[in-house]
């Protein structure tokens, strides 16, 4: 097993996945020749020719809809989408049309695609290289919104995502590109979707986290240890859809539970799992659900430390849940 | 290189100027009953919806001879990516009436289950005639996707996309068609210029000198069509496909032609279209100027056309009655196709339907499972 950044592993998984299927295609603004503004397709258009990894006009629209017509005549694009905060353009392609060809035609045409985006805050990148959309594309049945927070799962959930029959909506945290590391296994190999992970154990208090939040809540754990507060961390991996009976069986086992993400709060991803514990696990709860996550504000550039959940917020969370 | 005169092929008194088109008799037969098919099932589906039996159409009166000509210039191999507007290019292709009319009644066995409103079919077989989506221009782009992925693969399919002159104020207009030219998709673009965007007038769509010369830009040539002639719409569609299949690249066509009523039927184009327009373009009928032509080709007689057309008429009155009959999709219909496999929440959440049918009684038979 070789020890890969986040960055390295999911140009890892598109290398394994054009490997093992030639109808994978890679396609994006920059992402050929330059291999792509952050470097995750490096190297594929050398290896698999112009013709499976290639630029695009700069177009969003453009190019979530060919990569629909092109997996809708059997190809499996993997398309790339510069920063999060530029798909908009592509958002009609994405929610009206992608999500849901299959249900609007009874089965009969369908778009098997992935669209990979890094989202998040972090790099200064200001009000237009920050946003968190998630909760846009989680409103949205027929597509389904993954997130990665580890190399191994970058990986392991980029390989899941190409091979699914759905449409699905990779969002990289841009800010855990370079700064996590750990090991990830050679070949082929899947992490199953629509499951969660914990990341830590813990039986006071459980924190829901996805993506750059993990290793903010991680570390928010481990000094939670001082103040004796046992906390479990679980990694949600895949939004939509939501291992709902998995997130029910972690808040019934510990009973008090924080919410951690980058987001804006206000009908946040927080919101739908502070809405189904109170509908369906109300009774095993010591405290009220609290959130933690990014101000109903745009993002900021010099002050966006501000802005995103730091451990310091975590943790203060946690305190006020295990006191509560 | 566009062009801007219309190209025509059939003159006022059915005349061709000793044009070919080479079709067989039966071919050119076929695109009547194809014409005379859309007029019958438009007029049907008006009745239907003026009676309250269906909810809604979309009329095609005058547009028959671009969508009927188009089509004709494609193979069963080739896909169609359609506007709402384009009845006709499913019906020459034969697709059943009664399969249409599934969808006007959005029954147990449309084959979109009842999910769209009606006019918004979808079909594989006998040719790809891709599910319409409501939203303008949001099929251009994926249509070249389409033929990409065909010529990546070294298969010689071609995509014809089709829009209305409304559509080409669509961000997906200049996606599709800018796309296509830095690729050299085979795509044929067909902008049907009927004039209209429902009530807006095309001088308050676009400043340009019409919508073929749009084309260029992208560097993609234009031609210019009478959209009521039969013969010059297959004439330039079969030259575009010809030139797609050959590696050519696309081709933007631009078909004048006039939709003789409203938008759909929950519009009246009398509150914005001058009367004058209407008298102008009834002249330029395209199912009687195509008669003259097959009549001065000896193919027709006035016998043979009433014949042709009660036929016609029968056999989608026929079709509209056996839709009818059928009753509307299983609950399960509104759960199921989301996604490839049912998700545990939309699972529950069908069982909560079905649970809340079945105690007020509302439930049917097979309601309550999933087949899945």
């Amino acid at each position: 097993m070789a020890t890969l950044t986040l960055l390295q592993a999911i140009n890892d998984g598109l290398r394994t996945a054009m490997r093992d299927d030639p109808s994978v295609l890679v396609f994006g603004e920059d992402v050929g020749k330059k291999g792509g503004v952050f470097l995750a397709t490096e190297n594929l258009q050398k290896e698999f020719g112009a013709k499976r990894c290639f630029d695009t006009p700069l177009s969003e629209d453009g190019i979530v809809g060919a990569a629909i017509g092109m997996a809708m005549n059997g190809l499996k694009p993997v398309a790339e989408i510069q920063f999060q905060d530029f798909i908009f353009p592509a958002f009609d392609q994405i929610v009206s049309e992608a999500a849901k060809l299959r249900y609007r035609s009874g089965g009969q045409y369908t778009a098997p695609l992935v669209i990979r985006t890094p989202y998040g805050g972090g790099i200064r990148g200001g009000l237009y290289h920050s946003q968190s959309g998630e909760a846009y594309f989680c409103h949205t049945p027929g597509l389904k919104v993954v997130v990665p927070s580890t190399p191994h799962d970058a990986k392991g959930l980029l390989l899941a995502s190409i091979a699914d029959p759905d449409p699905v909506l990779f969002l990289e945290p841009k800010a855990l590109y370079r700064s996590v590391k750990g090991e990830v296994p050679e070949g082929s190999y899947r992490v199953e979707l629509s499951t969660l992970r914990e990341a830590r154990a813990g039986k006071d208090v459980t924190v829901f986290c996805y993506g750059a939040m993990v290793p903010v809540s991680l570390k928010a754990a481990e000094e939670s240890l001082a103040s004796g507060i046992d906390v479990r961390v679980v990694d949600l991996r895949t939004l939509l859809p939501l291992d709902e009976e998995g997130v029910l069986e972690h808040a019934r086992s510990t009973g008090r539970v924080v919410v951690v993400h980058e987001a804006p709060r206000f009908c946040g991803f927080g919101a739908e799992i502070s809405a189904l514990i109170a509908e369906h696990a109300i009774e095993y709860m010591e405290a009220p659900v609290v959130r933690v996550t990014g101000f109903d504000t745009p993002f900021p550039n010099t002050l966006e430390h501000h802005y995103l959940p730091d451990h310091r917020r975590v943790l203060d969370a946690i305190e006020r849940v295990a006191h509560f | 290189m566009t062009t801007t005169e219309p190209l025509q092929v059939i003159q006022a008194d059915g005349g061709v100027n000793g044009y070919d088109p080479q079709m067989p008799e039966s071919e050119l037969l076929h695109c009547y009953r194809a014409m005379l098919q859309v007029r019958a099932f438009d007029a049907i589906c008006l009745k239907l919806q003026r009676a309250g039996r269906i909810g809604f159409s979309i009329p095609n009166e005058g547009i028959e001879a671009t969508q009927v000509g188009a089509a004709s210039a494609l193979r069963k191999s080739d896909w169609i990516f359609p506007s709402y507007r384009d009845f006709g290019m499913a019906l020459y292709h034969g697709v059943a009436p009664l399969e249409m009319m599934h969808n006007m009644f959005g029954n147990a066995r449309d084959g979109a289950k009842g999910r769209q409103m009606p006019v918004h079919f979808s079909f594989v077989e006998p040719i790809r005639f891709v599910s319409i989506s409501s939203p303008i221009g949001t099929h251009i782009p994926q249509a070249v996707g389409v033929a990409h992925a065909a010529r990546l693969r070294g298969e010689d399919t071609v995509v014809l996309a089709s829009f209305g002159d409304g559509g080409t104020s669509s961000l997906g207009f200049h996606s599709g068609l800018n796309f296509a030219g830095v690729w050299r998709s085979p795509v044929v673009f067909l902008c049907q210029n009927n004039g209209w965007a429902i009530s807006c007038p095309t001088e308050e769509q676009t400043a340009s000198d019409g919508f073929a010369i749009k084309g260029e830009a992208y560097g993609i040539p234009g031609v210019v069509v009478d959209g009521n002639d039969l013969l010059a719409v297959r004439k330039v569609t079969l030259a575009a496909v010809e030139r797609a299949r050959a590696g050519g690249g696309p081709t933007l066509i631009e078909a004048k032609t006039f939709r003789m009523g409203g938008h759909s039927t929950s519009d009246d184009p009398k509150r914005y279209v001058p009367a004058e327009q209407f008298e102008h373009w009834k002249k330029r009928d395209p199912i009687p100027r195509f008669e003259k032509f097959l009549q001065a080709a000896g193919l027709l007689d006035a016998a043979k056309a009433v014949a042709m057309n009660a036929e016609v008429t029968e056999e989608i009155a026929v079709a509209a009655r056996a839709a009818e009959q059928v009753g509307p999709p299983a609950l399960e219909t509104i759960f199921s196709d989301v996604y490839a496999a049912l998700p545990a929440h939309i699972r529950k959440q069908g069982e909560q339907a079905f649970d809340l049918a079945a105690r007020r009684g509302e439930a049917r038979s097979g309601d309550g499972t999933f087949p899945l």
